[in-house]
């Protein structure tokens, strides 16, 4: 009985509350996109009409300041720190899953390692790259070392993406192909792999955006050169050190907007093309 | 509670009983541990060949857990510890030595819930021929349409045999899956409760199936289901909490079990 009267003199309290929490909800909702549709509309209508052909020339000067160069080194750096990152976190985050017994401690040391190296501010990892693979390996300040670091600072995305991508596949699955004779390794590679692609995808498309977007690291390691380097020897400038080098300067403000303008359509391109190539990868999974 | 049609397994067995059959597969003072527990107790039985020997028995009983020891399956559960022998044709398939790919081709399995790969129809069932080896295509497309015929359904998939595997029915998968199995050319093939997930005409069909495979196949099957041991099976193998109570040719130990226990639970007092 007094459960009931109890229950009855909270009603309204419970219905404000409700009511307060729907509103904040909605005003999260709200803020979030219109942060976004800000700053995308900002950088759009500031960027837009500075979009002029010289920016596109083949050689950068301090007259045309072209990012064509930078677009180039940018495309250059994302090729070639994935193709450094993606077989080894893919590969680790295999053995992780399907090499090794569950509540390994090894395994446990492996995860946390990856998790503590993910969370090292990028400069930090720009310090260890120039101390490293510039000085003591001597390679100068080059797009090897800028890939090398940044192969590094996107390792756990990749592993920790992957990992999760491989937990997700049902184990019938494996029980399936073990049960038909199948060892280890062919059971990973045909029965395992395909399902998780579409998560492994999603951890490169997670990669090449911070690889993208990285300049602290960079600008310690690859250096600012902003030309289309002879070979992985030759210092490249990524835009967004591009960016940051206008900015600094303080002369082609309108330049950096442009610039900005580009490196989005180009970060919205290529994950639509991640996902257009996981949509292809994965046709014969949907039902 | 359960009604056993007894004459009909009278009729069923006078004519499967008439022949003592070869030994397939015997189970040698087998103990299995799942680390400190211990799951099964001293098991000891002799199954026959081109015979269907089912395993009933309440739930956490141990019949899935010997029918997994059978290809050795239960290599893949940590802390899994198995003390006796398999012997399949005279070999101990826990021997030192043994190949256990070569092992599971020879012991096939279905699974209790329809496992298909995510893959089409056709690369369902070449996955296993491909496993060992066979490349040829023309080779290849002879085994698919032989497994899915055995399978009986051949004539559901051959229009969509570039399809998705998902694309199927519960009960379709199922079949799809013993394909998949025969597509390897097993000896034995286990069937862990493979009908418990479908509807009763999938079923029906699937036991149909397994009635016809046994000319070719030593068929194992673990059933929840007691009528469907003793509609189907030749040797039926009764389980309480780890023990083999009772073994015997289906149609004596569903009329006349020798053990209390067995009576028991045929007659529905508990389980």
């Amino acid at each position: 009985m007094s459960d009931t009267a109890n229950t009855a003199a909270r009603k309204p309290h419970r219905k404000t509350s409700s009511v307060i929490l729907n509103a904040l909800v909605h005003l999260a909702i709200f803020l979030t996109i219109a942060v976004l549709l800000i700053v995308v509309g900002y950088i759009l209508v500031m960027g837009i009409p500075n979009l002029k052909p010289e920016l596109f020339a083949l050689e950068y000067n301090s007259d045309n300041v072209s990012m064509l160069p930078s677009l180039v080194d940018t495309l250059l750096a994302v090729l070639l720190t994935l193709v450094i990152a993606v077989p080894l976190g893919v590969m680790a985050a295999i053995f992780l899953v399907e090499y090794t017994t569950r509540g390994n401690k090894f395994v446990k040391i492996v995860r946390l390692t990856a998790e503590t190296l993910a969370g090292i501010p990028s400069i930090v990892y720009g310090l260890f790259g120039m101390l490293f693979f510039v000085v003591f390996l001597g390679w100068g300040l080059s797009l090897l070392a800028g890939c090398l670091t940044l192969a590094i600072m996107v390792l756990p995305t990749v592993m920790r993406t992957t990992e999760e991508a491989l937990r997700a596949v049902p184990d019938a699955y494996r029980e399936g192909s073990f049960g038909l004779g199948a060892g280890r390794l062919r059971t990973v590679l045909s029965v395992v792999l395909p399902p998780a692609m579409p998560g492994i995808l999603g951890g490169i498309i997670l990669s090449i955006g911070r690889i993208v977007g990285e300049s602290a690291a960079l600008i310690f390691t690859a250096g600012s050169v902003a030309a289309i380097p002879d070979s992985v020897f030759g210092s490249v400038r990524t835009m967004s050190v591009h960016m940051y080098v206008l900015a600094s300067e303080g002369l082609h403000i309108d330049a950096t907007y442009a610039t900005a303008v580009v490196l989005l359509v180009i970060v919205l391109l290529i994950n639509a093309l991640a996902s257009f190539v996981a949509k292809r990868l994965t046709k014969g999974n949907e039902e | 509670m359960i009604d056993v049609d007894l004459s009909a397994l009278q009729e069923e067995a006078g004519e499967a009983s008439a022949v003592p059959s070869k030994t397939k597969i015997a189970v040698k003072n087998l103990d299995l541990y799942y680390g400190e527990f211990h799951a099964l107790h001293n098991i000891n039985m002799d199954m026959p060949e081109n015979k269907i020997t089912a395993y009933i028995g309440p739930s956490g009983c141990g019949k899935s857990t010997l029918l997994r020891t059978l290809n050795r399956m239960n290599d893949l559960v940590e802390g899994c510890r198995i003390e006796g022998e398999v012997v399949i044709d005279g070999e101990n398939v826990y021997a030192r030595g043994t190949d256990v790919n070569r092992l599971r081709k020879r012991v096939g399995m279905v699974f209790q819930k329809p496992n298909p790969f995510p893959m089409t129809v056709y690369d369902n069932i070449a996955f296993g021929p491909r496993t060992h080896g066979v490349k040829d295509k023309a080779k290849l497309d002879e085994i698919v349409e032989t497994a899915l015929r055995k399978a009986a359904i051949f004539d559901e998939v051959k229009d969509t045999l570039k399809k998705s595997a998902l694309a199927l029915s519960g009960g379709q998968q199922q079949r799809l899956c013993i394909a998949r199995a025969l597509a390897v050319e097993p000896e034995v093939l286990l069937m862990d409760e493979a009908t418990s997930a479908l509807d009763p005409i999938s079923t029906g069909r699937i036991e149909e199936l397994a009635t016809e495979l046994k000319k070719d196949y030593t068929v194992v099957m673990v059933t929840h289901n007691m009528q469907q041991a003793a509609r189907v099976s030749d040797m039926c193998a009764f389980f309480l909490l780890g023990d083999l109570v009772e073994f015997d040719e289906t149609q004596v130990l569903f009329s006349h079990p020798k053990e209390k226990r067995t009576e028991d639970y045929i007659t529905g007092r508990f389980g």
